[in-house]
């Protein structure tokens, strides 16, 4: 039997990634999928004859173009391309749209407030300056205040220096960006619902909050910290679907070497003496291994993966308090035509963007309110896109893939589990909310997948289907994601790693948790890690 | 049904690049389509020839379509007193009917723009300027008696400018003989001021959008006789930057648009110290600036500088004594008038305030595919570069 350095549970992008940069590095390394396939929640899935879906992730734009070129996923068939527009239809018939172009977009907003319009420039440039400020910390791996090693002080004085080139203004700025509610912090800049509602989006998205609870406002900077290719806060779609990023990364592993194995759901991660030693699959196969890295979420590594009464009680502790609750869910259709709009104009580039109808703040705050209670929102809000518009490899020409993120989504329906009933009456509300948009939108409807956090959990394994693997809170971040102490990517026990989206940087289909979990790796095994890109400059 | 205003402006997006008032005349003008963008509207670079166009400025009269500015009306009882607080200038001292270059700061002193404010009355006047303010203007105005309107889209502008630009008025029937700089007269519905952007004699006329091709076309009638020529902002720039004037954005980057701290500056480290009225007992920033004053604070410098030879040095890096980097050239142009190699840098003091000598430019001029370098000897000489008797002399002559 083959024998591997190193085993990664699960095969979700970050996996991937670490499995990608630790085989290259030289070691053997085996990736353990439970699905028949990898990705995790980056897949495109046929579901029906002719659709390809993006059935979990839906846009790119955080990926690091540093991992992209290390990895050669050019070469292995990655393409992401940019998007332009969007849009809010609003009650009344009208609609707000988001051009690329920087004069259309102020003219879009001086319809509904010239004042907005002259806003937007300020708003830019300060979340632009605090995007600035966190991207170089993306892809290295948080100091621990706590440990006095040469690197965490060295670390700990470069954020203090990162921190010191901002002026008074923008340190108070950045400390009110990590602690403020998106919707108090819009407030500061914006007058008009609509502009609120449209920019508060990216704060409240795969986040159990609302959008006047406190801490919202850092998660709106984590979507703006991408990028398409240099255009800092652009997003883009993935050619052929989500699935293209992982498909691109799992040639890449193979193609140095690498071993996938699909079906080959882990049970158990071994320990003895607080070492590692492999892993059981369901079934009862034994690999083993010294190293062993988990891109499962920390919950499902720590609580069912391995055993508790070999973890510190403290840890444990921390790791059951450790907030990633369900709160969205995923519609996912395949039309046989285009939906029409009547409120946008013929053509528009909004139908190629991200589209949604709820034109108020408060709407998505009544819409939490339904999700505190342990109901999905009665009025939710969707983050509505239709990639085939851009990417012709998804389906045929005239027919077309729509992705619904819902929000909100509890993980249990009034404290008991989901049922069957639940989720199509959750799926109703979606397409009820479409429908009054779009005449004849439930006509062309050829097949549907509707993902509460059940169906997320149960098939891409993510506990309570929480999609960036635990809140962008700044509780949890840097040095406390997922857990004081534990934040670089080692766990209690010696040989076993963490890599997904419960590490630092945090979540989203960005691999840089994959990244800097294999450099700690190969920094523990004496490796050179020079092979691994450097951060690019922010300049 | 009638659609809402807000509806009906939904069309803006089938022309992402607006067209000025005057955008039918400058069209059937220009030879060589070479448009650019200039706050989002359609602007020439050149209409045929940028270099015939700058003798136009020099030699007899230029036309040039200045509706893009940045324009607002502010009114009311406190409008003095609220410009007073918001700029740099000394309102009370602004007489009705005159206009005067201003700047104005943030809490830090750190220049947000600088543009011309016009007074029409007691209590009201108008800012031009480059970049957008309303919620900087709005938010300044809390506890004054004014209001602020944005009217780029409503005003339409016209720079007329050079040696001819007082006969082509005269000619249209506009009597500004008494107009002189700095004035500011309506005649006939048209607004006009004498001011620009090119150092030379010549006017800035303003009218209601509807009323601009009349205007255009009142002028270019009469102008006939005198050599006017519309041009595009190629021309203007050179003409610009021998009037010794700086461009927001291109010279300095300002409070609001800068994205690295250290880029934002206070007036006196781009030239505009003398702006500051420091008897004033209150405005946006004067604490700062006369913080940086007293402690020596300030660390940039604007300079003039003329260059030996003749190549220009737009974008070069200024060297002190050779190997020292002391500043930027932020612009930068062989002057047709001066017969000089002029440019406007940006210096880091102490360079270009105690270490005024042995100053230096590197130049890479691209030719023929390779970069020719040179280094060159710079000298700091003082703005503006060119100086004509005639661009102030009332009444104006009329050639």
């Amino acid at each position: 039997m083959q024998k591997f350095d190193c085993l990664i549970v699960g095969g979700g992008h970050n996996g991937l990634v670490t499995a990608c940069y630790l085989q290259r590095a030289g070691l053997n390394v085996a990736v353990l999928e439970k699905n028949g396939w990898v990705g995790g929640a980056a897949t495109s899935r046929e579901l029906t004859p002719g659709f390809l879906y993006s059935n979990c992730s839906y846009v790119c734009s955080l990926f690091r173009p540093e991992i992209m070129r290390d990895l050669e996923l050019p070469r292995h068939g990655l393409q992401v391309i940019a998007y332009e527009g969007g849009a809010v239809f609003t009650r009344d018939g009208d609609y707000l749209a988001s051009y690329r172009d920087h004069d259309s977009h102020r003219r879009e907003f001086a319809r509904y407030s010239k004042r907005d319009a002259e806003a937007y420039n300020r708003y830019a440039r300060d979340v632009t300056r605090q995007c600035r400020f966190i991207q170089p910390l993306l892809m290295r791996t948080a100091p621990d205040p706590l440990g006095f090693r040469p690197r965490d002080i060295s670390e700990l004085l470069y954020l203090a220096r990162k921190f010191g080139e901002f002026g008074p203004q923008e340190m108070a700025q950045t400390l009110r960006f990590w602690t403020m509610s998106i919707s108090d912090f819009l407030d500061e800049y914006f007058e008009t619902d609509v502009i609120k509602a449209y920019l508060a989006l990216s704060g409240i998205i795969g986040t159990a909050l609302g959008p006047m609870s406190p801490g919202t406002a850092y998660v709106l900077l984590h979507h703006y910290m991408g990028e398409v290719d240099g255009s800092v806060g652009a997003w883009g779609y993935a050619r052929g679907g989500m699935g293209a990023v992982t498909q691109a990364l799992a040639r890449s592993f193979e193609s140095v070497g690498g071993v996938i194995r699909t079906d080959a759901e882990v049970e158990k991660i071994l320990s003895r003496g607080g070492r590692t030693t492999g892993v059981v699959l369901a079934g009862g196969e034994e690999i083993k291994a010294r190293l062993v890295v988990s891109n499962a979420d920390v919950k499902r590594t720590f609580l069912k993966l391995v055993e508790e009464k070999d973890l510190p009680g403290k840890f444990v502790h921390r790791v059951k308090h450790f907030k990633m609750r369900g709160s969205s869910g995923k519609v996912n259709i395949a039309l046989d035509s285009l939906p029409e709009f009547p409120a946008l104009p013929k053509d528009s580039n909004c139908m190629r963007g991200d589209m949604h109808f709820t034109d108020s703040v408060e709407r998505m705050e009544r819409a939490y309110d339904d999700w505190k209670a342990g109901r999905w929102s009665a009025d939710p809000f969707l983050d509505m896109m239709i990639p085939t518009t851009i990417d012709p490899t998804m389906t045929s020409p005239g027919k077309h893939f729509m992705s619904c993120f819902v929000q909100y989504c509890p993980p249990k329906v009034e404290g008991r589990d989901w049922t069957d009933a639940d989720r199509d009456a959750f799926a109703e509300t979606v397409i009820s909310q479409i429908a009054d948009y779009s005449p004849g939108f439930r006509d062309r409807i050829v097949h549907m997948e509707v993902r509460t956090p059940r169906e997320i959990e149960r098939e891409v394994g993510i506990t309570e289907g929480n999609i960036f693997q635990g809140e962008l809170t700044f509780d949890q971040l840097l040095f406390n994601r997922p857990v004081p102490g534990y934040a670089q990517y080692r766990s209690p026990i010696a040989g076993l790693y963490m890599c997904g989206s419960s590490t630092h940087p945090g979540g989203g289909v960005m691999g840089a948790p994959g990244r800097n979990a294999a450099m700690e790796i190969l920094r523990d095994l004496k490796r050179p890690t020079e092979a691994m890109s450097k951060a690019h400059d922010v300049v | 049904m009638t659609l809402s205003p807000r509806h009906a402006a939904q069309a803006h997006i089938l022309m992402p690049r607006l067209e000025t008032p005057f955008h039918s005349r400058l069209a059937a003008l220009s030879e060589v389509n070479d448009w650019y963008t200039w706050s989002g509207y359609k602007a020439p670079h050149s209409l045929a020839d940028a270099e015939l166009e700058y003798f136009a400025i020099r030699s007899t009269a230029a036309l040039f379509d200045i509706s893009p500015m940045v324009k607002y009306r502010i009114a009311g009882p406190d409008a003095e007193r609220y410009l007073n607080r918001l700029t740099v200038r000394d309102v009370r001292k602004l007489g009705v009917s005159r206009v005067h270059y201003t700047a104005w700061c943030d809490d830090h002193g750190h220049v947000l723009d600088d543009g011309t404010l016009f007074r029409f009355g007691p209590d009201e006047f108008r800012l031009c300027c480059q970049e957008r303010h309303l919620p900087w203007l709005l938010d300044s105005a809390y506890g004054f008696a004014v209001t602020i309107a944005e009217e780029t889209e409503e005003i339409a502008g016209l720079a007329l400018q050079g040696p001819t630009s007082y006969a082509v008025l005269s000619a249209a029937g506009f009597d500004v003989a008494r107009l002189k700089p700095f004035d500011v007269v309506t005649l006939d519905r048209v607004t006009i001021s004498r001011t620009g952007f090119t150092g030379d004699l010549g006017y800035e006329l303003f009218v209601p959008r509807d009323e601009a091709l009349p205007l255009w076309d009142r002028l270019w009638a009469a102008g006939e006789a005198h050599g006017i020529r519309a041009i595009g902002y190629g021309a203007l720039n050179q003409a610009r930057i021998e009037a010794g004037f700086i461009v927001a954005n291109a010279d300095f980057m300002t409070a609001e648009t800068a994205l690295r701290a250290d880029r934002v500056r206070l007036p006196d480290e781009i030239g505009l110290d003398w702006l500051v009225d420091t008897e004033k007992p209150s405005f946006n920033g004067r604490a700062a600036i006369l913080a940086a004053r007293r402690n020596q604070s300030l660390k940039h410098i604007l300079v003039g500088l003329e260059i030996e030879g003749n190549i220009p040095a737009e974008h070069a890096i200024v060297y002190h004594r050779g190997k020292h980097e002391a500043g930027i050239v932020t612009a930068g142009i062989w002057s047709p008038i001066a017969k000089r190699n002029i440019a406007i840098a940006s210096l880091e003091r102490p360079y270009g305030e105690r270490f005024t000598d042995d100053l230096w430019v590197e130049i890479y001029a691209l030719r023929e595919l390779k970069y020719q370098k040179m280094m060159k000897r710079a000298r700091i000489v003082p703005r503006p570069f060119v100086k004509l008797a005639r661009r102030s002399a009332t009444p104006p002559g009329l050639r």
